[in-house]
């Protein structure tokens, strides 16, 4: 039997889970779909759509496996609309004029941006904030404005998507107010005293709010363009450009146009099992008018997905309620509302926690006997949210405003969550699936239980439950996932940093001592320690105790190969080398017979030196003015750069400077891993900065800045932290992004998982390297000054030494005697290690004097 | 573990405990034999923090290399008893320094013919003098 063929009009997020499902679900194949999508693009993540002004690319929003849009039962039709549905002959006809029969039809039209009526609204400058097509157009538009004049802003609506927006325009540097035509932000969500605390955390930002302000009119600039807004009462606000947020209304024309009933406050009625009057059509998503209401979120677009498709093969499923649990995604403020959060709950009782200095406003909505959990609202510290939003309609234990004190006060219990309750709304994750993705399926870390659960997929907020979730799941079954650094620190990394930072210890003795729990380290502690007092307090790492800390590499300053021997890289910050300094590395490589090749990093690597011949080999690229390249650290590695505008046709900025100036800077600086920069000279990326740690790509007004990207097993690009900084400020957002990364990082975590792991994302770091969201930058500041000005080459020091000097005998009964296992062989003109079978022929029979 | 035949042993001075940095290695040449030939093995001797003097083998049974004596010297908790380790700095096996058993394989195997476990010296330290017993050779 031929497929049926389903055709879903809108190719949003909702039609995305909605053929997801379905080809998940319909194994036989009875169904085909066509998917018609106005937008000119795949579905994508509209949630994350603000995400797109941190520099994500429209590919970064992609939702799904790709894949989904390759089955030969999926098509999906892009850039065409549709705009009639004759019911009766069950065909559905687009914009282009093409017609697509259906045996089912669904409608996931979603909602369209409403803007009030209002002179002006037309005016160049206005916009709305829905699409991605609509965001770029806002980022070009302020952008180009921010040429010639400071841009100031103006956001029309003070609910979630207002909150967004001026987020997004004051990353863009446009200075943005809020007007709210109600009497406080998110009204929809928050009640007075938590709008309020709301107020004080948004202007504290940056970001300018007036409430009970109704805009008239939009004025155009002299110059073209919007320039001003005025209010009902006639005050004029200067704006150039203003992004209405006023709220959404269904996309329901289609549904009006073919004579399906339509809500009173619009939208395309359906039961709960999505269908519409007509047996033939179902409409999901916030175009659906469900249990008499549009939902404006996604989780419960998907729940209709879901039982669509259900129905489709067959099912029973129905639409059991929805979930209206909210959180603001504006980073540095914290805002949740969640279940009954205005107590309009007969009989219910309000506990509310409230500092309005810090800008906190918390309050729980409890059942008459304050027993249940009816809903609540947290403002300027949302972190119970997670826990607490699954257990509305549950009894909490013990003791209500115990869950409302700041984190560290006087404790809340645990929440042992039932096995229903839901942890990740989005997704219709409950706690149960995720105990038993960890337990029964395999999943042991985050990654796993994301894509095996989908929890946490969305829009993030339930991550922190869902880590939860799996570290106790996984307790259970025996496997550690404690952030302990190993058998002797129950510490964390960034906690032990912070302990030995404040206490002011100096070498390891003191640190086991104070905060370990037995023993004298081990192989992981050890380097750990090494790396953080070389940051606390800086030493050379073969000063007394320090030197039984290093690994063999930062012990004897070279890379350990694979024999036995070593390999030396001497410092070209920048990539840049002298002729003569060439030619003395060619000569100290000839002398001692080491195999040379050009690295990544565009360095000469120096294979096959034996401890003992390390000082020779320095002395000899110290006199030539060398010093170390730290390629053996976990530290600093380099900067690499292109031919930068000095030389290259294209190059807007010197980028050979800059490499060299910032690897001066940071050479030496120890961290949780290796740091690898780069530099070009415009936006061709010849350096390839992007796969680095920190990459800096020119542009003609200054200095872009991307952190978090890495080659290596899982290959990253790095993402945008800001744009066209002039060079001090560029030094100083990566002199606190490194510092803050050293501090902060577990050991062994490279930039980029750091990054997702860390408090707010990419987001969080933003701000506090930016705008100094944790009050540290001074701190972090002086300490990249010290370490600036207490740098020494570690060769160099080494090398005036003659105790380090003694750890570089080959054999202490036998100094001179070199390691008699070591052979090569030749190979393209240089040498290479034997292999076993090589070497069994080329050492047998050794003979040597030894002292006695 | 070694087997020593007492005739043949040995007691030869190496270095002077104060060549030993503490909680580190240095690798020495001793005199020993292998199918009663004379030849030179490379031993890895490590002070601890209470100038108790260890020796191991320097070669490291996975990787194949002489390197033993440049890990990182450590404890383990093995039965409630802090057990001194070393670890390779190759790939990180950690053997217990008294013993030479490998105490982790790092989920690998070592090379072929070669047990995972190390071989051990007697060490005496008399005056200051670091002495290991040794096979043959030198006698
Ligand atoms: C900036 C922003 C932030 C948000 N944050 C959150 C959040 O944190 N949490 C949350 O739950 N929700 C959030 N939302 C809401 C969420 O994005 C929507 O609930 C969700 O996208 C609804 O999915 P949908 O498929 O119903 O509609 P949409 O995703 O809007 O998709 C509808 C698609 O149909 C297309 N279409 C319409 N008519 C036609 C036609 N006639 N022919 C062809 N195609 C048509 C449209 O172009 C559109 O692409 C946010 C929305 C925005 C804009
Ligand atoms: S990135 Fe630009 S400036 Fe640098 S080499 Fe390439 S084209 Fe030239
Ligand atoms: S609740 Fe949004 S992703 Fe889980």
């Amino acid at each position: 039997m031929d497929p049926r063929h389903l055709v879903v009009v809108g190719g949003g997020m909702v039609a995305q889970r909605l053929v997801e499902a379905l080809r998940d679900r319909d194994t036989d194949g009875t169904w085909r779909v066509t998917v018609l999508a106005e937008e000119p693009r795949r579905p994508y993540d509209r949630v994350a759509l603000t995400s797109f002004f941190a520099g994500r690319s429209p590919e970064d929003l992609a939702l799904g496996d790709p894949a989904l849009w390759d089955d030969p039962l999926v098509t999906l039709v892009r850039g065409d609309k549709a705009v009639a549905v004759d019911r009766a002959a069950r065909v559905v006809r687009a914009e282009s004029g093409r017609t697509f029969a259906y045996d089912h039809l669904v409608l996931a039209t979603g909602s369209y941006a409403w803007v009030p009526p209002m002179e002006g609204a037309d005016l160049d400058g206005v916009f709305v904030y829905r699409t991605l097509d609509d965001v770029a157009a806002l980022r070009g538009y302020v952008t180009t404005l921010a040429e010639e004049r400071t841009v100031r802003g103006v956001v029309l609506g003070g609910g979630l998507l207002g909150l967004e927006a001026a987020g997004a325009l004051d990353a863009l540097g446009a200075r943005p107010t809020v007007l709210q035509v109600d009497t406080h932000l998110m009204s929809a969500q928050v009640d007075l005293g938590g709008g309020e605390a709301l107020r004080r955390l948004v202007n504290r930002l940056g970001i300018g709010v007036r409430t009970q302000s109704m805009t008239t009119r939009v004025l155009p600039h002299r110059r073209g363009g919007v320039g001003r807004v005025e209010l009902a009462d006639g005050t004029k606000l200067d704006a150039d450009v203003v992004v209405v947020a006023a709220g959404v209304r269904p996309r329901d024309e289609l549904g009006r146009e073919s004579g399906l009933a339509v809500g009173p406050r619009g939208g395309v009625v359906v039961d709960d099992t999505c269908l519409t009057d007509d047996p033939h059509v179902s409409a999901v998503g916030e175009v659906a008018c469900i249990q008499g209401a549009c939902l404006g979120l996604v989780a419960p677009g998907y729940t209709m997905a879901e039982v669509t498709v259900d129905r489709l093969l067959g099912g029973a499923a129905v639409f059991g309620g929805a979930d209206t649990a909210t959180k603001l995604k504006l980073a540095g403020v914290d805002v949740a509302s969640f279940g009954d959060a205005f107590a309009r709950t007969p009989g219910a009782l309000e506990v509310v926690w409230a500092d309005p200095v810090g800008g906190v406003y918390k309050k729980l909505v409890m059942s008459d006997d304050a027993r249940t959990l009816l809903g609540g609202v947290l403002v300027g510290d949302a972190s119970a949210y997670a826990s607490l939003r699954p257990m509305v309609g549950r009894e909490l234990p013990g003791d209500p405003a115990a869950f409302l004190l700041p984190e560290g006060g006087a404790g809340a219990p645990d929440l042992e969550l039932p096995d229903d309750a839901s942890v990740c709304s989005c997704n219709n994750v409950s706690a149960g699936a995720i105990r038993h993705a960890v337990a029964e399926d395999g999943c042991h870390d985050l990654g796993a239980v994301k894509s095996c659960t989908r929890a946490g997929t969305s829009c993030g907020s339930c991550l922190p439950l869902v880590k939860k979730l799996m570290a106790t799941e996984l307790g259970k079954l025996g496997v550690t996932v404690s952030s302990a650094l190993c058998e002797h620190f129950t510490l964390s990394r960034a906690q032990l940093y912070d302990a030995v930072r404040v206490a002011g210890l100096r070498t390891f003795t003191e640190v086991v001592e104070r905060f370990g729990t037995h023993g004298r380290g081990c192989d992981i502690c050890r380097p750990a320690v090494a790396s953080i007092l070389a940051t606390t307090a800086p030493a050379h790492v073969l000063d007394g105790e320090r030197a039984t800390l290093q690994d063999t590499n930062d012990h004897v300053m070279a890379n350990l190969q694979k024999d036995g021997s070593y390999s030396v890289v001497p410092r070209m910050a920048g990539g840049e080398v002298t002729p003569e300094g060439l030619i003395a590395v060619g000569e100290v490589a000839r002398d001692f017979g080491l195999y040379t090749k050009i690295t990544g990093g565009q360095r000469v690597d120096m294979f096959g030196a034996r401890i003992d011949q390390l000082p020779l080999i320095w002395r000899r690229l110290v006199d030539a003015g060398f010093e170390s390249g730290h390629a053996y650290g976990k530290s600093l590695r380099t900067v690499k750069s292109c031919v930068g505008s000095t030389w290259c046709r294209f190059g807007v900025q010197d980028s050979v400077a800059l490499a060299v100036m910032l690897e001066l800077r940071y050479r030496g600086l120890r961290s949780p891993h290796k740091i690898k920069l780069g530099v070009s000279g415009c936006a061709r990326e010849c350096a390839e900065a992007r796969g680095k740690d920190v990459g800096i790509i020119a542009t003609d007004k200054g200095w872009n800045v991307y952190v978090g990207g890495n080659g290596g097993f899982t290959p990253r690009h790095a993402k945008l932290l800001a744009e066209d900084l002039d060079t001090e400020t560029l030094v100083r957002t990566i002199d606190r992004f490194l510092l803050y990364y050293v501090r902060t990082a577990d050991r062994l975590q490279r930039t980029a998982p750091w990054i997702e792991d860390v408090e707010g994302g990419l987001e969080g770091v933003r701000a506090v390297v930016m705008d100094d969201s944790l009050g540290i930058c001074e701190d972090l500041d002086e300490q990249m000054a010290r370490h600036v000005a207490d740098y020494e080459d570690e060769w160099r020091a080494t090398l005036d030494d003659p105790e380090k000097l003694k750890r570089f005998a080959s054999f202490v009964n036998a100094p001179d005697v070199p390691d008699p296992s070591l052979a090569y062989v030749p190979e393209r003109g240089q040498v290479r290690p034997a292999t076993a079978d090589e070497r069994a022929v080329l050492v047998a029979g050794t003979t040597l004097e030894v002292r006695s | 573990m070694t087997t020593l035949d007492e005739r043949a042993t040995t007691w030869l001075t190496v270095c002077r405990l104060e060549d030993l940095p503490r909680e580190r290695g240095v690798a020495a040449l001793v005199p020993d034999e292998v199918d009663a030939a004379p030849v030179l093995t490379q031993v890895a001797l490590f002070r601890l923090l209470d100038d108790t003097v260890l020796a191991v083998q320097h070669h490291d049974p996975f990787s194949d290399a002489h390197v033993l004596a440049r890990g990182i010297v450590g404890t383990r908790r093995v039965d409630d008893q802090d057990v001194p380790t070393v670890a390779s700095p190759m790939h990180k096996q950690v053997f217990d320094l008294r013993t030479g058993t490998c105490l982790d394989p790092a989920g690998k195997q070592p090379v072929a013919g070669r047990s995972p476990d190390l071989r051990t010296w007697p060490v005496q330290v008399v005056d200051g003098d670091v002495r290991l017993a040794v096979a043959g050779g030198a006698a």
